[in-house]
């Protein structure tokens, strides 16, 4: 078959909603462009358990610290989940997490801003998870299988990361005045670069949609940002708190909340590296990476010296 | 291939809009081997393939999965297997594969027209 032909069938199983598995013929930037979004996307559940790391230590009450640490595991399962899916297209683990390293791989911006109170574990969870969900839903349907498959494992493991978060900052919001405080100024902070998750405006692309024709992704960017904004406004209330954006108003027209714009300037910079951690985040990574090497040698030490010895134990017994 | 894709979504950054630096990592010398995790969901149920992992040895690739896979009373017997272990067959040759099963409807218990007298069958 020519690449012509082969590229044809293979438009023709996305069309007809066939999935595509690893060992199935593919248009390389069809891999290269799953193998850059998946590896990504698992960098950032792995650098995403630091903001949130931070926290544990200081949680205020055993309750949860419990949560706390149950989220934070969940997200270094999820980051594995998807390493694994990555690894599918033809690249190694150590090679993803060299790129990570180096800076070459990026991760979710929202990672490289501090977490300065309690009340930010509340607002992640609400506004970050809730943002994360949003766009993990509908990659439950992405045309590459083991992407699809590791999303919808995540999803379900999500929504308690997004209802404790909503929950722990009702509990701050029916408190004492600093509480309030406390909550309002969290949610202050993390409004804008929760909505810069989604990326840039669709009107940023000029050229034809690949990754929509290629079904790897169903919404666009301004879509899923619309819904998130139209769903948190209305959760906010709940809280009796307020969202930063002067800007946002219901449009009957559009059956949609408007809403303020994005600072452009500030994403940009922080992708680039010059937001308030992005420094501190891959320190940390690196030192991680480099204390935990001695484990990882011990173990493959004893795996092969405990294969040795049943291997002698078998000669033995024969 | 001529297009572009210049659309960048959540967790969709392209390299060149990155940044960088010179951080040099040293070679990973103790590469764990990847497993496949089979897990039974409950008793009486097959396993089922749920996903891979690294571990240095079985034992650890027992315990990892636990930890990864069973985190909410999602099993009660776990299986792991190299992942070089697996064989797989060729999804290009899926349909000659497959074809001598397709033409022989009989195999069906809908192929067989009874009356509808005949009860308990
Ligand atoms: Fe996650
Ligand atoms: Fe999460």
């Amino acid at each position: 078959m020519s690449v012509h032909d082969l590229e044809n069938t293979f438009q023709r199983k996305i069309d007809e909603e066939v999935k595509i598995e690893p060992k199935d013929w593919m248009p390389e930037a069809y891999r290269k462009t799953n193998l850059r979004q998946i590896s990504q996307h698992a960098h950032s559940e792995i650098v995403g358990m630091l903001p949130e790391g931070n926290w544990i230590s200081r949680a205020p009450s055993l309750k949860r610290k419990a949560i706390l640490l149950a989220k934070v595991q969940d997200e270094a399962g999820h980051g594995l989940y998807l390493y694994c899916a990555a690894e599918t297209l033809g690249m190694s683990r150590e090679q993803m997490i060299d790129d990570l390293h180096s800076g070459k791989a990026k991760y979710s911006s929202i990672f490289n801003y501090p977490t300065l109170t309690w009340a930010d574990m509340g607002a992640i969870g609400w506004l970050v998870d809730g943002a994360a969900i949003l766009n993990q839903v509908m990659l439950c349907r992405t045309s590459y299988g083991p992407y699809a498959r590791a999303m919808v494992r995540i999803c379900k493991e999500e929504s308690f990361h997004q209802r404790q978060g909503f929950e722990s900052l009702l509990v701050l919001s029916k408190g004492t005045p600093e509480q309030k405080a406390m909550c309002q100024d969290a949610i202050n902070r993390w409004w804008w670069p929760s909505l810069m998750m989604f990326g840039p405006k669709d009107s940023e692309s000029t050229n034809s949609d690949q990754s929509m024709k290629w079904k790897i992704k169903r919404k666009t960017n301004d879509e899923l940002r619309q819904q998130f904004v139209d769903m948190c406004v209305e959760q906010v209330k709940l809280l009796g708190m307020t969202l930063p954006d002067p800007h946002l108003k219901w449009n009957e027209a559009r059956g949609h909340y408007d809403f303020g714009e994005i600072d452009w300037n500030e994403f940009w910079n922080v992708v680039k590296g010059n937001g308030p951690c992005n420094k501190q985040r891959l320190d940390a990574r690196r030192k991680a990476h480099e204390e935990g090497r001695w484990v990882r040698e011990a173990a493959a030490a004893h795996a092969e010296k405990q294969k040795i010895k049943a291997a002698k134990d078998n000669l033995a017994a024969a | 291939m001529n297009f572009q894709i210049r659309k960048f979504y959540y967790g969709d950054i392209p390299e060149e809009k990155g940044g960088g630096s010179n951080y040099q990592t040293q070679a990973e010398s103790a590469a764990w081997p990847l497993w496949e995790v089979f897990i039974r969901s409950k008793q009486g149920l097959d396993h089922k393939h749920v996903g891979s992992l690294k571990a240095a040895d079985a034992q650890m690739a027992i315990e990892n999965a636990r930890d990864v896979y069973t985190r909410r009373m999602e099993g009660v017997s776990i299986w792991v297997v190299e992942s070089k272990y697996i064989h797989a067959s060729n999804p290009d040759e899926a349909e000659s594969l497959y074809d001598p099963a397709n033409d022989k409807v009989y195999r069906h218990p809908t192929f067989y027209d009874l009356p509808d007298e005949v009860k308990h069958m």
